[in-house]
């Protein structure tokens, strides 16, 4: 499994897209947060994670897309499966090669908070004592990035999944997208419906409404155990899907 | 080495591998010989885990391929019909990975060198396996087989699609793989087999229809027993005469003529020589031999006899093909010798498949 995670972590960067993606990903952030915190005068990042996840939606696809859709275009995944790796060990390697760009990614993206702060610190230095809180909230912070990367893990699953169904990378990529949108747009559907158990139980499967707390910087082991769930789900069936292909 | 036992393998309504028996032992190179979609790939597809099969058991160096798949794949190095190479690595990188993917224990650099050394790609190490030509990727993939030193090789049509001296190379490689490793080989060109394998295998139809060495087979087709004799007189005489000869089974005039000669088939009876008896036998009755030409026996004629003849005696599962056309009679009777061979063995290993149950 380690060679395989080693062998996906170095192949983003010996092709353009591991390029492509994080320049993408740092970019956008660094635009999103500019626009929401530093122009719109605003220590609140809450519009920023919102933004980003859905940024996410588009990005995390480039990242899952050729996963599985390559190896098996190339003909090269007859290599992983004769080799004495369990098929689990396949599908976990790669999920977490994409899970640790992602991460990395994100982690990077923690730069952009610096401004906010340095801000922060000049306003405050300028009161002579303080009335209320001036800056951005640290666990409130935390909370939007440990959120972000959950959700993120479970993008991946999916992508994942839907990669090791196709051989075109293209298709891997909309498909993935389409789902995504499907699932963020669920949470937006549920504001505007006025009946009540159909909101119940659209924002109890809905990604977005699962994300509030972590807004407000609590960990909310529901919400963990769910975005946890799908990932394991996903998982799960991607690892069904190559079984299934040796038996058919 | 290898054990292959009642295999079958189903795809859906169609029937790839139709109950395979074979036993393989160390230090042979056996070659897989069969016309395209007769299971060669199949059988070796299962014998390495990449597919499973419907039922039947596999074992590798007595390790079973369904009980314990991690340490049987251990067992075995497998180059696939198309390579299955990362075009955007370096062959060192790809050779690396190949080494950590198999969970290899042996030192690495002295390993990989040794590889690379054994299939001659030491120059092109650093290269990124996008711009290497076909032969030499067709060797890169075969160093990522042998990357761990395992026991069994398989090649899946190791030599499709390279000029005439690399196939020559590559089969070279192979024969000195043989010595260390079980090699087992599929193709459909039968000088590779002739010239590589220590066994031939040939599989129609997803069953075994011939089993035999090598040897044996090119005695058979080495032992001349056909020839074309150019003889002038009148035909329906010497037609008959050559019929009443004996030491000849079969006599046959072609309709090849030249002035008052006619070509006449002959076909002597098994290990007697009668080009002696022949001449003088034409000359006491006043015809001239103006010329006698010995027949080769190809393996191609024999390999297409014995499909042919597989065909004819097992019925074709869930499709229709056309009727297989006669071919010449010492083809069929050779064939049908294998055929005969083939049924005995198999019958011997379901016999003793039978003796361990009752163990």
């Amino acid at each position: 499994m380690f060679a395989i995670y080693k062998k996906e972590l170095r192949s983003f960067f010996i092709t353009p897209i591991g390029y492509i993606y994080t320049g993408a990903f740092l970019g956008l952030a660094a635009l999103i947060c500019c626009y929401t915190t530093l122009l719109s005068t605003s220590y609140d990042t809450t519009s920023y994670f919102t933004v980003m996840m859905f940024a996410m939606g588009i990005l995390i696809p480039l990242l899952t897309m050729r996963l599985f859709a390559e190896e098996k275009k190339l003909r090269t995944e007859q290599l992983l499966l004769t080799a004495p790796v369990t098929i689990t060990g396949m599908v976990m390697g790669k999920f977490l090669a994409a899970l640790t760009v992602f991460g990395g990614s994100l982690l990077t993206s923690c730069i952009n908070f610096i401004p906010i702060y340095a801000v922060a610190n000049a306003e405050r230095a300028g009161q002579s004592y303080e009335y209320y809180h001036i800056g951005p909230v640290t666990g409130q912070l935390i909370g939007n990035l440990v959120g972000l990367l959950l959700i993120g893990a479970a993008f991946i699953a999916l992508g994942t999944f839907i990669s090791a169904l196709t051989e075109n990378q293209l298709a891997a990529a909309v498909i993935t997208i389409s789902i995504i949108a499907l699932m963020l747009g669920l949470g937006l559907i549920n504001s505007l419906i006025d009946v009540y158990w159909i909101r119940a139980v659209l924002s109890w499967i809905s990604i977005y409404s699962r994300f509030g707390n972590f807004q407000n910087g609590l960990f909310d082991f529901a919400a963990i155990l769910y975005y946890a769930s799908i990932c394991f789900i996903f998982v799960f069936l991607t690892i069904r899907v190559y079984e299934k292909r040796r038996w058919n | 080495m290898i054990q292959i036992q009642h295999l079958v393998k189903n795809y859906g309504v169609s029937c790839a591998v139709d109950d395979i028996s074979l036993s393989i032992g160390e230090g042979e190179i056996v070659g897989f010989l069969g016309p395209n979609g007769a299971g060669k790939s199949t059988t070796m597809n299962i014998l390495t885990g990449y597919l499973s099969s419907t039922s039947g058991r596999v074992s590798v160096a007595g390790i079973d391929v369904l009980d314990d798949p991690l340490n049987a794949k251990r067992q075995i190095g497998y180059l696939p019909e198309q390579p299955p190479l990362y075009l955007d690595m370096t062959v060192d990188e790809y050779l690396r990975f190949n080494y950590e993917l198999k969970g290899c224990k042996l030192s690495r650099e002295a390993h990989i060198r040794e590889v690379c050394e054994v299939v001659r790609i030491g120059d092109v190490r650093g290269r990124v396996i996008k711009n290497l030509s076909k032969g030499y990727r067709q060797r890169v993939g075969i160093a990522g087989a042998l990357i761990g030193s395992p026991k069994v090789i398989i090649f899946d049509e190791p030599t499709v699609g390279l000029d005439p001296k690399q196939i020559i190379e590559i089969r070279n490689l192979i024969r000195s793989l043989g010595k260390d490793h079980t090699v087992i080989l599929s193709t459909h060109i039968l000088q590779e087999v002739q010239a590589v394998c220590d066994r031939i295998i040939i599989i129609n139809k997803g069953r075994i229809v011939a089993d035999e060495k090598t040897e044996n087979i090119t005695r058979v087709i080495e032992n001349n027993r056909r020839f074309n004799a150019k003889i002038c007189g009148p035909q329906n005489q010497i037609l008959s005469t050559l019929k009443d000869m004996q030491g000849i089974v079969y006599a046959e005039a072609l309709a090849d003529r030249d002035g008052d000669a006619t070509t006449y088939m002959i076909e002597s009876a098994p290990s007697v020589d009668i080009r002696k008896k022949l001449f003088f036998t034409l000359a006491e009755r006043g015809w001239a031999l103006i010329g006698l030409e010995a027949l080769g026996l190809s393996l191609e004629d024999i390999f297409i006899t014995v499909v042919n003849k597989s065909e004819e005696t097992t019925p074709t599962r869930y499709t229709r093909r056309a009727k297989a056309k006669p071919r010449n009679a010492l083809e069929a009777r050779v064939a049908e010798g294998l055929l005969a061979d083939a049924d005995k063995k198999r019958e011997e290993i379901s016999a003793l498949d039978f003796n361990e149950d009752e163990e």
